[in-house]
């Protein structure tokens, strides 16, 4: 029983990290068509600032969480700007490639800059801790991912659903032509959205560097459970992400105590059956 | 109010509009007609900034509108109404309406539009105002495009293909829709491949083949052209 508890709360956990990396791949994909594969980049690249931050300058791993989603805000806002939109009216193909070959390239930096070896980042103090949950003592941290998911999720629900912004970013996932000439600066609202989804891409890495190991392959790691997220969850689908959050962390967790030889493929298992079922995803609209 | 002059444009290599002109004066309801794929839609586009001329120009109250964005151009006061009621499918008609709002803008004369005055004249959206635009029936789809694009306060629509698909009743409905919004002051510019319902809401006509303008002339001059008609219109 109590097995089962801790098995549990790890899935929660990880679905906790799933979430807070899909969110961002799924809002932006939703809204300018565009699958980005330097999403999981960006990603990596916040945990890497983060180990420079909290291992080599500060010891404050707070400071890092609250820093590296501001860098990678600017890093997205640039990239959106002076890239993508570029590529923009190349098509979607194109838009593709340049995703492609910038996780490429913040790989390849990566690697000179901090080297082709595994870090440690380690927190220290409250988070360090532990928590007792209905007898089973729990790493506080793991409890804490959870918690941030659930915030950041709540925070983007508001704005999407009760606020003025809101109605305007589900305008544009709808129909992003239809809202520009409706009167609003739509290039504005996919840079901002961009440099959202990086920023928040970033925020995840920094939250991932003491769970995981912090490595220039933890891109590629995070990314196809990312992209399984989003096509169960339904591409651009807030909700979306966060059901197939929970059932794809639920699922590698229990799928490594039950089947440990069978986990991944379960979560393959999964995606196609989805797929099959209702092709547009969980809560994707159908066209 | 609306001049444009000699525009071509392209969708990637394909050269679909050869040089369109045509005029709008303050207050008309003008009616651009031809057969299906002869640039009508991408005339509008055109004007409204969603296509952009590759030469050509486009003024509206003396301003040049080619190679702005379609928002900085729906901002000067032009309002899109495209075929294919394209609604907010996820968004609940009322969103939909608020969507339509541009920040600080007046109606050129009268009453501004609002979301009281759209809910005042057309209840069946009041009464529809929670369900998701979706969901709605295709008429209501149509009326909720016009009004949602009325909600910004244009002085100038550009409306494509209102009445397409829709019940006779309903086109009747939508046609009557478009001249009290033209009563209140606002002038349109309308593409309609029904004849019949085009002849009789319309001050003025263009008839264009293959992405020219080929006719220009009131109501009068068009039932007068028989031959214009036979060579360019579905008869
Ligand atoms: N997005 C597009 N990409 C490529 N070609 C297009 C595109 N949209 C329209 N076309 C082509 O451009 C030509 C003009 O299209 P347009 O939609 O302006 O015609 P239309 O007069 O509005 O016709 P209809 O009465 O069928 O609406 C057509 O040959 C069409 O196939
Ligand atoms: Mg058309």
């Amino acid at each position: 029983m109590s097995e089962f508890l801790v098995f549990f709360l790890h899935g929660l956990a990880y679905a906790g990290l799933l979430f807070l990396v899909s969110a961002g791949l799924t809002l932006v994909f939703g809204m300018m068509n565009v699958l980005n594969f330097a999403h999981a980049a960006m990603y990596m690249l916040g945990a890497y600032f983060s180990y420079t931050i909290v291992m080599q300058l500060t010891g404050q791993f707070w400071m890092s969480l609250m820093i590296c989603p501001v860098i990678l805000f600017v890093i997205g806002a640039v990239v959106e700007r002076f890239l993508l939109r570029r590529v923009h009216r190349y098509g979607h193909v194109q838009e593709l490639l340049l995703t492609f070959g910038l996780a490429y390239i913040i790989t390849e930096l990566v690697k000179w800059y901090w080297g082709n070896y595994p870090l440690a980042i380690n927190v220290t103090g409250f988070l360090n801790g532990t928590v007792s949950i209905f007898g089973i003592i729990y790493p506080m941290y793991r409890i804490f991912i959870f918690v941030c998911a659930i915030l950041v999720g709540g925070v983007m629900a508001l704005v999407l659903y009760k606020t003025r912004l809101g109605i305007i970013l589900r305008a544009a996932v709808n129909d992003s032509e239809m809202t520009n000439t409706l009167g609003v600066n739509v290039p504005l609202v996919f840079m901002g959205v961009f440099a959202f989804g990086a920023a928040l891409s970033g925020f995840a890495g920094v939250i991932a560097g003491p769970l995981l190991s912090t490595f220039p392959g933890m891109a590629q790691e995070i990314l196809l459970d990312a992209f399984v997220v989003i096509v169960v969850g339904g591409f651009g689908s807030l909700g979306g992400a966060i059901l197939a959050s929970l059932i794809i962390g639920e699922l590698q967790s229990f799928g490594v105590l039950l089947f440990p030889k069978l986990s991944m493929a379960l979560v393959y298992l999964l995606m196609a059956a989805v797929l099959i079922i209702k092709p547009s995803g969980l809560f994707g609209e159908e066209s | 109010m609306l001049e444009v002059k000699g525009v071509h444009s392209y969708y990637g290599k394909s050269h679909i509009l050869h040089g369109v002109s045509l005029e709008l004066k303050e207050g008309e309801l003008v009616c651009l007609l031809g057969r299906n794929g002869v640039g009508k839609s991408t005339t509008l586009k055109s004007i409204m900034g969603v296509v952009r001329p590759a030469a050509g120009s486009v003024r509206f109250r003396g301003q040049e509108l080619c190679g702005k964005e379609p928002y900085k151009i729906a901002r000067l006061g032009l309002g899109y109404v495209p075929e294919d009621r394209r609604i907010f499918r996820s968004l609940t008609v009322h969103e939909n309406l608020l969507m339509g709002i541009k920040s600080g803008r007046q109606s050129a004369e009268g009453e501004a539009w609002s979301v009281e005055k759209v809910y005042r004249l057309f209840p069946r959206l009041e009464e529809r105002k929670n369900n998701k635009g979706g969901h709605l029936s295709g008429g209501e789809q149509q009326m909720l495009t016009v009004v949602r694009t009325l909600m910004g306060n244009p002085r100038l629509i550009l409306v494509d293909e209102p009445t397409e698909g829709l019940a006779p009743l309903i086109v009747k409905d939508v046609l009557e829709m478009l001249i009290t919004v033209r009563q209140s002051g606002v002038t349109v510019l309308m593409v309609e491949q029904n004849f019949n319902a085009a002849i009789k809401v319309a001050d003025r006509f263009y008839i264009m083949s293959k992405g020219a303008i080929v006719f220009s002339g009131n109501r009068e001059e068009l039932m007068a052209a028989e031959e214009v008609r036979k060579n360019y219109l579905e008869v």
